[in-house]
């Protein structure tokens, strides 16, 4: 959505709440531009459901402010917000139903015949049927629809989605995170979506907001934050990363080149988010996607200027699409690999010596005085 | 205007406030007419400040043995009412039978009835079997009327519980007796225990069935009953002020152990 | 590009088996029910029945009573005493009333805005009944005593002038009027309206009151269009609980108010226990009972409690 509207950009400014001694959020400076599909992702108790409250006036900021377009709303009582929420497991009202949740927002704004918006917004949601059932008649992905209607119904500027589809199942959650997104780009509002889910911000979310104890870590396009992480807790969380230690050798062009274990690895400068001087340390980052595996005994095959690293198969683990090998190496003790299965070598079995090898354009660099395993822990579901 | 708003949004709390003092009040009237020295037979003005009563509870005829009486018959009542009501509440959650509405009406019309009318009911029952009103009349019609408190507090808790538990115990070599004594029993134990609580409270402090049912025999709540028209002695404030302090502590004392205990575990 | 290990689907929570599952040993629930059962079967069905066949017999304590199916009993009990009938349930009616007006914001307090003094709140409503209700009710004669604060404040406010033009009281007097008996119901029942709205109240799930929020509802629409409608199941429990006993009480009647304020159960009690007229009590008790299941039924029609989830 390319607009120079901007009343419906989400603007923090120095948000922050604290509980007692406990911060939730640290103070933070976040924009949601208009029309966007907005992600905060990270492990539960990170912070991103309290942002996500404090934008819709249930919680009130310890230090800070709320900007909807130009206005300040800080100081607004949720019920005078023109922003709404689609609650985590949907708080339905029970005693009401559907056509009655959906109506429940017009009809608190005084708008007397709202039958014919109720039932366009309903029949966007594929629930025309199901107006006069109550909530509790409903399949938990029917009453994730109403959730949705109910909040859109309101034309917000902006919809706030606490873990949407945290209650579905994995096959109805792939199926609802494209009826979201298909939505979404129906009607043009601004979405700010929180999950722990990091597959479904990156289906979903056109930018994602990784947070960690009360900290955003990174934020980017989906494919920025995989393929170049900045700090080992978004490379650990987003996926699985190889993480090794290496030493700053020398510097050649814009790549740098750099020790690890005997053997020298390439490192494109521009994907470096540490400092750099010879002698320092880097931590060397790669997915184990982007790594190709070739028995020792073919090592000469393997083409000029891709990165090497020798070692042993310790496990291999078959799951049909791919197969997913552990190598034990001299400068890392398990390097994670995944192997497409196109064309099976009967040879790669545990115990077989092998060569790693990547395109260096596929590295990156992290600061090596950050937790290596951060992330690791809080791996998402 | 702050002083406007503050009232605004707290107006539930003050009115809630309110309703706490009006259930409290009669307790502090109880227990300041405790320390009362009237001048008449009644305790109803305030004379004199005096700790008399307090000094001698038992000073005056008749109302220790009756509160005796009472504590006994609260004591086997509830007995009696835990074990039947507790059976009964099992067999409702855990099996399947016939004649279960059937069952589930009479647990549920004693407590709809109006206790005049059971207690006139069973005192025709008495009469026309030409049972001695007494002990056991007044045992029997309080087991019956606590029994159906005591059911549907335990069979709230068993119902409750995962029935799982008790599929997993036996998966792990428990036979029938060994799972209900070292699985179902405990988990249902608070419900059990309320239950049990809620009976001896409902048996100590009736009045309308017992007085029914007592003939001459007089109970704590009858003594009471009879001195509104004799003369209130002081000592009826001084047990029933012992009464609410007793029971204040004990909630008490057993909520600072349980907070402990949790504060250890974590 | 995402992970390739898949999570597992989340464990659906298994929806509660309606019916207990059959277990070994039939008849092992017939032996867990039969002393209960048997008890209530004896001593509160058995003589409910006794009570229906005295109610329709004549004769004279002397003579004994035989069964002859003399229906007028009922007429004439219901003639002579409809103004008692008619006064238990108004005075049930409006001690009900003032519960629920009373009884709510303190069960809404500790179920929402009690924070930490939860738990103490609950101690002090519960605690009263650990003394003798005969004893509390009998303060309320100290409360209410002529010339005391209370009958002094009212009258400084001018209220008994509305209540006794009303009827509700007698000129400076509160004791001995309709008004102590209904401030003594009302006293006496309270903790029953307040435990089951608070049992109701706490199982809302607070996201709902935060969604009628988002939704545009000021507090006072969230509290009417959510919250009571979602807690009517405690509202007809507790009203219920209110009633019933309010109803066939006499003990409030007997010590707050005068014989112009007498109750159907006082009627009852001395028939019973005084006069010894057996069948015209056990005419009038029945007479309640029926009329108080009869209410309690369309009661429960009426407010569609089924309906709520």
């Amino acid at each position: 959505m390319k607009t120079t509207d901007s009343s419906g950009d989400v603007r923090l400014s120095g948000i922050s709440k604290t509980y007692g001694s406990f911060t939730a959020v640290h103070p933070l400076d976040l924009t949601v531009p208009q029309g966007s599909f907005f992600a905060l992702l990270g492990a539960s108790g990170c912070g991103k459901t309290t942002t996500l409250r404090m934008i819709a006036g249930l919680e009130e900021p310890t230090t800070g402010t709320v900007r909807l377009g130009d206005q300040d709303v800080t100081a607004l009582p949720p019920y005078k917000r023109p922003v709404n929420t689609v609650f985590q497991s949907y708080a339905l009202f029970p005693h009401l139903d559907i056509f009655e949740n959906v109506a429940f927002g017009l009809r608190r704004r005084g708008i007397k015949s709202v039958k014919k918006q109720v039932e366009d917004m309903l029949e966007l949601v594929q629930l025309g049927e199901q107006a006069r059932k109550k909530p509790h008649q409903l399949s938990g992905g029917q009453q994730q629809r109403v959730a949705v209607a109910r909040a859109l119904i309101n034309h917000p500027k902006v919809l706030l989605l606490d873990e949407p589809l945290g209650a579905l199942d994995l096959k109805l959650r792939r199926q609802m995170q494209l009826e979201l997104k298909r939505i979404q780009t129906e009607v043009g509002i601004t979405f700010v979506h929180v999950t722990h889910d990091q597959e479904e911000a990156m289906t979903m979310a056109d930018t994602v907001a990784v947070m960690n104890a009360g900290r955003v870590e990174q934020l980017g396009a989906p494919t920025d934050l995989y393929e170049n992480p900045q700090t080992t807790f978004v490379a650990n969380f987003l996926g699985t990363s190889n993480l090794i230690e290496a030493e700053v050798d020398t510097k050649s062009g814009d790549d740098i080149v750099l020790k690890a274990g005997g053997g020298k690895l390439v490192l494109p400068e521009a994907r470096c988010s540490a400092p750099t001087t010879a002698g320092g340390r880097v931590l060397v980052g790669v997915r184990p996607e982007k790594i190709s595996l070739t028995h020792a005994d073919d090592a000469g095959e393997i083409p000029e200027g891709r990165n090497r690293v020798t070692g042993r198969i310790a496990d291999a683990s078959f799951i049909g699409v791919s197969t997913q090998y552990v190598i034990d190496s001299p400068v890392c003790d398990e390097l994670a690999v995944y192997v497409q299965n196109v064309e099976r070598d009967g040879r790669l079995v545990p115990g077989a010596e092998v060569v790693l090898h990547w395109n260096p354009a596929h590295t990156f660099g992290l600061d090596a005085t950050q937790d290596i395993d951060a992330g690791i822990e809080e791996e998402a579901v | 205007m702050p002083f406007v708003n503050f009232l605004k949004r707290n107006l539930v709390v003050l009115a809630g406030l309110v309703t706490l003092a009006y259930l409290l009040l009669p307790n502090i009237v109880v227990t300041v007419f405790s320390f009362n020295q009237p001048k008449g037979r009644f305790n109803y003005e305030w004379q004199q400040f005096s700790t008399d009563a307090w000094k001698d509870p038992c000073g005056v005829a008749d109302m220790c043995g009756s509160l005796s009486l009472s504590l006994q018959i609260a004591f086997w009542a509830t007995l009696g009412a835990t074990v039947l009501g507790t059976m009964i509440a099992f067999a409702l959650v855990r099996y399947r039978f016939r004649a279960r509405g059937t069952v589930n009406s009479l647990i549920f019309l004693p407590m709809a009835m109006p206790e005049v009318v059971m207690a006139a009911s069973l005192l025709t029952l008495f009469l026309n079997m030409g049972a001695q009103l007494g002990f056991w009349t007044i045992l029997i019609a309080h087991i019956m009327f606590c029994l159906s408190f005591v059911v549907t507090a335990v069979k709230a808790r068993v119902m409750s519980m995962d029935p799982r538990l008790e599929q997993a115990a036996q998966d792990l070599y428990a036979g029938p007796v060994q799972t209900f004594l070292r699985v179902t029993l405990p988990i249902a134990a608070p419900g059990i225990a309320a239950g049990a609580l809620l009976a001896f409270a409902l048996s100590f402090d009736d009045f309308i069935i017992t007085n029914f049912n007592a003939g001459s025999t007089v109970t704590f709540p009858m003594f009471v009953w009879g001195s509104a028209q004799r003369g209130t002695p002081v000592q009826i404030n001084v047990i029933g002020t012992a009464m609410f302090l007793i029971a204040v502590l004990l909630v008490l004392t057993s909520m600072v152990i349980g907070n402990r205990r949790n504060k250890q575990k974590a | 590009m995402a992970t390739l290990t898949e999570a597992p689907p989340p464990l659906t929570p298994t929806a509660p088996e309606k019916k207990p599952p059959r277990k070994r040993g039939r008849l092992t629930p017939y032996w867990l029910l039969l002393p209960g059962i048997l008890w209530l079967i004896v001593f509160f069905a058995l003589p409910m029945i006794y009570q229906a066949s005295t109610s329709v017999q004549t004769g004279s304590l002397e003579a004994g009573y035989k069964v002859t199916w003399h229906f007028a009993t009922y007429w004439d009990a219901l003639s002579e005493y409809w103004p008692q009938f008619l006064r238990s349930i108004a005075y049930a009616a409006s001690a009900t009333v003032l519960c629920l007006l009373l009884g709510y914001p303190l069960a809404y307090l500790i179920a929402f805005r009690a924070g930490r003094w939860k738990n103490l709140v609950m101690i002090l409503v519960i605690a009263p009944f650990f003394t003798s209700f005969l004893i509390r009710t009998l303060a309320w004669k100290t409360i209410l005593a002529d010339g005391g604060p209370v009958v002094g404040a009212l009258n400084t406010l001018h209220v008994l002038d509305i209540t006794g033009w009303l009827g509700w009281t007698a000129g400076d007097r509160v004791l001995a009027t309709p008004m102590a008996v209904v401030c003594g119901l009302t006293y006496n029942f309270l903790p029953f309206m307040i435990l089951p709205l608070y049992t109701s109240l706490e199982r809302i799930d607070g996201r709902l009151h935060e969604a009628a929020g988002d939704l545009y509802a000021r507090p006072w629409t969230t509290f009417r269009k959510v919250t009571f409608p979602l807690s009517m199941p405690g509202v007809v429990s507790g009203t219920l609980l209110t009633f019933i006993p309010a109803a066939g009480d006499y003990v409030n009647a007997e010590l707050l108010g005068s014989t112009d304020t007498r109750m159907i159960g006082n009627v009852i009690q001395t028939q019973f226990l005084r006069i010894l007229d057996y069948p015209t009590a056990a005419a009038l008790s029945f007479i309640l009972m029926a009329g108080i299941l009869l209410m309690v039924t369309v009661y429960i029609r009426r407010s569609g409690t089924e309906d709520l989830v």
